[in-house]
């Protein structure tokens, strides 16, 4: 054999005897160490699929027994008695405080977390940078209770001048009109104090993918004769987009369903009191009122109507979360 | 268009360290000037100056003068922001913006110059994209991302991109070095045709690119290891390769460097 023309020695020596050449020897997928690792990843996977699923499920299976009584509607009613043979509820005034107080949130938060993560990427020298992104990601680990404690006594007794001086000069829009309310208690101071808490994490991640910018984008764009400024909005804002994005989603989420700091905070509404719309106007979110009424869950009709705010709150998540990830593969092609 | 460089004892530093000694020499308008030499000799950074950016790199700043035409770069009230817009520059990777589609790409320098109105933006896009030979490649996909194009056909993007904002000078780093001969020939050629309008500086690795497509050749060398890099010489391409003065150039050319 080894004297035909280009036949070499490795046509002789066919790797492990008993095997024809092409045959794998199991190192890529069989051996014990990648099966079991693969079994683990493969394991967690399905994990996480099945207790989203296993939650959703326990939601509406509580919830459904009590909506079938419920002799108000549930999307419309503002009213909240559920205790009784004519229990009456509705999510309206929760879905509306929770909503507006997280946009209000969003509307300060990701503003400023996106200039602060710009700053200290692109701006600070870097004595400073290093200290500041330490600063703010520990900002990050303070427990919400604290917000709330601060929020209450501290920064509430400074802030209500401000709202009375907008509600004096600016009564006159809907939104910003007087109420019964007269503390700090309000939905706007709500979504200020939240905007404080999910800041560090809009610009902990934001700062993540800035400083991931490419050199290359980022000289391509001063070799262009860009300023600093230009630089940041040609290179580092459009390569950052995915990453603000869920930066975003992930403090909208936190907002969403922040339960202590806001049930210390707000003015809850008596009953009848008459609606408006005013962003200084008290009311509660979907887990202020679960957590304010903790004590009811004593029969399965009053568990079952918080657990539909509950099942309402995680749907509203799972809605956040979707469009962001829609938002961000649509520009896909755009951002590698 | 194109304008006449002249250094005159230029030192270029990294905070504490000389990377660059002692350069003095002139670029001629509308003419193609190579610098070649081996790898940390200082050619890149030198090139960098003559737009200044090297002052992008923390520390990076240089003592000595640049003069484009009667401009000084380096006098004082001169912003490098202007300096970069009248001497563009291409480099080793292309570098599309990833987000934006082709014709953005092209537009972004005009954007940034403030030009406005579509009419105005699509004729610069196809002259500029005519300019690069790349027009009859990609005009009916303009609004698809510059990075879906070839390693070849972004490089060509870049340069379009560079001569949009129509600078007297065009730099360029080793914009040849991640591309396949192919695409290297195209480059070639287009660096043939636009030397006729502007005035150009390449680095390059590759000898026979700067045989090819050079006029003048300039040759740098480190004088030591752990010295700053110096300029050789410079003399027309024919010269260098064929008689050049000093021994050092005609050895790292015939290969017997070191």
């Amino acid at each position: 054999m080894a004297t035909v023309t280009g036949v070499s020695v490795a046509d002789e020596v066919p790797g492990p005897p008993e095997r024809s050449p092409l045959s794998a020897d199991g190192a890529g997928t069989r051996r014990l160490g990648d099966r079991l690792f693969g079994g683990a990843a493969q394991g967690a996977g399905i994990l996480v699929i099945a207790l989203v699923t296993l939650v959703g499920l326990f939601l509406l299976w509580q919830a459904v027994p009590a909506l079938a009584r419920n002799e108000a509607g549930f999307l419309t009613s503002r009213e909240w008695t559920v205790s009784g043979d004519h229990p009456r509820f509705g999510i309206v005034e929760l879905l509306w405080t929770t909503v507006v107080s997280s946009l209000i949130a969003m509307a300060i938060a990701v503003p400023v977390g996106v200039a602060v993560a710009l700053f200290i990427t692109q701006y600070a020298p870097r004595w400073l940078a290093k200290p500041a992104a330490n600063l703010v990601d520990l900002l990050a680990a303070v427990p919400s209770i604290i917000y709330g404690l601060w929020g209450l006594r501290t920064f509430g007794p400074k802030y209500e001048p401000v709202q009375t001086f907008l509600q004096d000069k600016l009564g006159a829009f809907p939104l910003l009109s007087k109420t019964s309310v007269s503390g700090s208690g309000t939905v706007m101071f709500i979504g200020i104090v939240l905007a404080i808490m999910v800041l560090p994490i809009v610009t902990a991640l934001s700062r993540e993918v800035f400083a991931q910018t490419p050199v290359a984008h980022k000289e391509g764009a001063l070799a262009l004769g860009a300023t600093r400024w230009e630089m940041i909005r040609t290179a580092v804002l459009p390569f950052g987009r995915p990453g603000v994005i869920s930066a975003s989603m992930l403090a909208l989420g936190r907002a969403l369903g922040e339960t202590i700091a806001v049930t210390i905070i707000v003015s809850t509404l008596a009953d009848q009191t008459v609606w408006s719309w005013s962003l200084f106007n008290g009311g509660e979110t979907f887990a202020s009122r679960i957590a304010n009424n903790a004590q009811e869950f004593d029969s399965p009709q009053k568990a079952g109507a918080f657990i539909a705010a509950g099942l309402v709150l995680f749907i509203l998540t799972f809605i956040v979360n979707a469009v962001a990830r829609i938002v961000i593969e649509r520009r896909k092609a755009f951002s590698e | 268009m194109a304008k006449r460089i002249d250094v005159s004892d230029l030192n270029v530093y990294y905070g504490a360290f000389k990377a660059v000694e002692g350069v003095t020499m002139t670029v001629e308008p509308r003419s193609v000037t190579a610098f070649i030499g081996p790898s940390g000799c200082g050619k890149s950074t030198f090139l960098r100056t003559l737009n200044r950016m090297h002052e992008v790199i923390p520390g990076g700043r240089v003592e000595g003068k640049v003069m484009l035409d009667d401009q000084d770069l380096y006098a004082s009230g001169v912003d490098p922001v202007a300096v970069r817009r009248t001497v563009g520059m291409v480099f080793q990777r292309p570098n599309p913006f990833p987000t934006m589609s082709i014709y953005d790409n092209v537009a972004a320098g005009l954007k940034l110059n403030g030009l406005k109105g579509k009419k105005k933006l699509d004729d610069v896009v196809e002259k500029s994209l005519k300019g690069a030979n790349l027009w009859n490649e990609v005009k009916d996909r303009l609004n698809k991302p510059g990075a879906g194009l070839s390693g070849g056909q972004q490089q060509r993007l870049c340069i379009a991109r560079a001569i949009a904002v129509e600078p007297q000078v065009l730099l360029m780093d080793e914009p040849c070095s991640a591309l396949d001969p192919i695409s290297t020939l195209a480059i070639e050629d287009l660096i043939g045709e636009l030397k006729s309008k502007y005035t150009i500086v390449i680095v390059t690795h590759n000898m026979q690119q700067a045989a090819r497509v050079s006029d003048r050749t300039a040759f740098f060398n480190l004088a030591a290891t752990g010295k700053p890099g110096q300029l050789v010489e410079v003399d027309d391409t024919q010269r260098i390769f064929n008689n050049p003065s000093v021994k050092a150039t005609e050895d790292y050319i015939s290969g017997r460097f070191g």
